[in-house]
């Protein structure tokens, strides 16, 4: 029984006592899958597993507060699952992890620009095939094969947990680990190898074509303060509506320091950037900030208190200065 | 055009209202010598300082940003200065991502009865301010330098594709 059978199976099991389950099904064209709410039996037929499963449902975990609900996770969202429960933004008697082992997924980005190369345009795509270690892309007519390597999600590329952190009905076998790829780190080793002034020239070339449509917060599962954001509350008055790169730059500041210690690194905001601007840069600068200071990964243990919620009396790696 | 322009650097300065602000009042009842660079702005506690203070102020121009609160063990809410600590640390080592120089921003401890340690902060930390002359914002950063960096990027708008 393959993977999303065995995952259908489960869910029509456990459907009945759940308000709905949150997964992912065929979208608008066949390179997009969407997220899918499983409300009936009739819907669980829809479910999609597989390399274009690139949402994280747990973002939609704290809107259904109170309500007993099932999601399907890949081994990344289940972080994001992990760190809602460790912050007690959901109840674990509330929720229902399916899982299955993930091979990765591709970053829609890359695709769009393999078919660009061979002449296509993505909007034409009529099949995607996944076969292990190829994707090939049908678009008018024409297959496009693409190692599966050159097209996955930089954060497949060095992906730790492909398999759920925590799960209560995972199907099939896990997933092999995967060799973290040398280049998968790219970004930031880019921003390192500048200066201090190049680094605020590259932020101030990529914020300017900022459009604040906060796509990268709505796409965030640990951005949970939803219409209380701090960046379009007038009380206290944090961003103007002023279109400079001071206040785009200052927003991505706020949602980088909020998720300080919580972020999961899942790449959503990322991902859902329509502006293809490299805000997860941030973050994984944060994440690598914390791991050094406090050894601390987040959405790994439901029970670790994160790092910012708590204090030693003598930090083991904080050197304060002496005057 | 004040008189001081030129020659003063706009430092803000964030003192917890139990320690640092008694210290830095203690070295005026006691007339030590300061550089007059530094506004002060009172709050509660250096507990109550979220980063976003600093970073906004630092983004907004400021050319540098002191937090003091009361020595860990002695804070006035027992255990504010415990959290501001590690969160400040995050801080200082998140501007430099951002292009800003970390010496910029400094945190550090003084008692209300440490007058002359207050004096050493602000002179030592002005001084600092000085060599590093005043801070460039986003929006100015030159022409030549944003040219340079936007040839660099290549193959889309990735940092790498």
């Amino acid at each position: 029984m393959s993977r999303l059978d065995a995952l259908k199976t489960r869910i029509k099991e456990a459907l009945p006592g759940l308000e709905c389950v949150i997964g992912w099904q065929k979208g608008y064209d066949a390179l997009h899958n969407t997220p899918l709410f499983i409300r009936g039996e009739a819907d669980v037929d829809k479910l999609e597993w597989g390399a274009l499963n690139v949402h994280n449902p747990a973002v939609y975990l704290p809107s259904f507060a109170g309500k007993k609900v099932g999601v399907v996770v890949k081994g990344c969202d289940s972080r994001s699952v992990v760190e809602l429960l460790q912050e007690k933004l959901i109840d674990r008697d509330n929720v229902v992890i399916f899982s299955a082992g993930c091979d990765g997924v591709v970053d829609i980005a890359k695709v769009r620009a393999k078919l660009a190369a061979a002449g296509l345009n993505a909007g034409n795509a009529e099949k995607v095939a996944v076969d292990g270690k190829t994707v090939t892309v049908t678009a008018a007519g024409k297959a496009v094969s693409m190692p599966m390597a050159e097209v996955a999600a930089d954060k497949c590329l060095r992906c730790q947990f492909p398999n759920a952190v925590l799960a209560d009905a995972f199907v099939g076998d896990p997933a092999p680990q995967v060799q973290a790829a040398p280049a998968a780190d790219a970004d930031l080793a880019a921003l390192d190898a500048m200066s201090v002034p190049e680094r605020m020239a590259f932020w101030r070339y990529h914020m300017d074509r900022c459009i604040r449509c906060y796509a990268c917060r709505n796409a965030c599962p640990m951005c949970v303060c939803r219409d209380h954001c701090i960046a379009q509350s007038r009380e206290p008055h944090w961003l103007s509506q002023e279109d400079s790169v001071t206040e785009k730059l200052m927003f991505q500041v706020v949602h980088a320091m909020h998720l300080a210690g919580r972020c999961t690194e899942c790449g959503e905001c990322q991902r859902a950037c329509p502006m293809d601007i490299p805000v997860l840069a941030l973050k994984k600068h944060l994440n690598r900030t914390i791991h050094d200071l406090f050894d601390y990964q987040a959405g790994v243990d439901v029970a670790a208190i994160p790092p910012l919620l708590q204090f030693k009396l003598e930090e083991d790696n904080i050197k304060e200065r002496s005057w | 055009m004040p008189v001081l322009t030129g020659k003063e650097l706009r430092i803000v300065g964030f003192l917890c209202n139990w320690c640092s602000y008694g210290g830095a009042d203690t070295a005026g009842v006691g007339r030590f010598n300061q550089p007059t660079d530094l506004r002060i702005i009172r709050v509660p506690c250096s507990g109550r300082i979220d980063p976003l203070f600093i970073a906004k102020t630092l983004i907004n121009g400021a050319d540098g940003v002191l937090v003091s609160g009361c020595h860990p063990r002695d804070c006035h809410y027992a255990e504010g200065n415990f959290y501001a600590r590690r969160r400040l640390e995050v801080l200082k080592r998140f501007l430099p991502i951002l292009g800003i120089d970390p010496a910029r921003f400094d945190y550090t401890w003084v008692s209300a009865s440490e007058g002359q340690r207050w004096q050493k902060v602000v002179t030592v930390f002005t001084e600092q301010i000085h060599a590093l002359g005043p801070a460039t914002r986003h929006e100015n950063v030159s022409p030549e330098l944003l040219a340079k960096v936007a040839s660099a990027i290549q193959g889309g708008n990735r940092v790498a594709a």
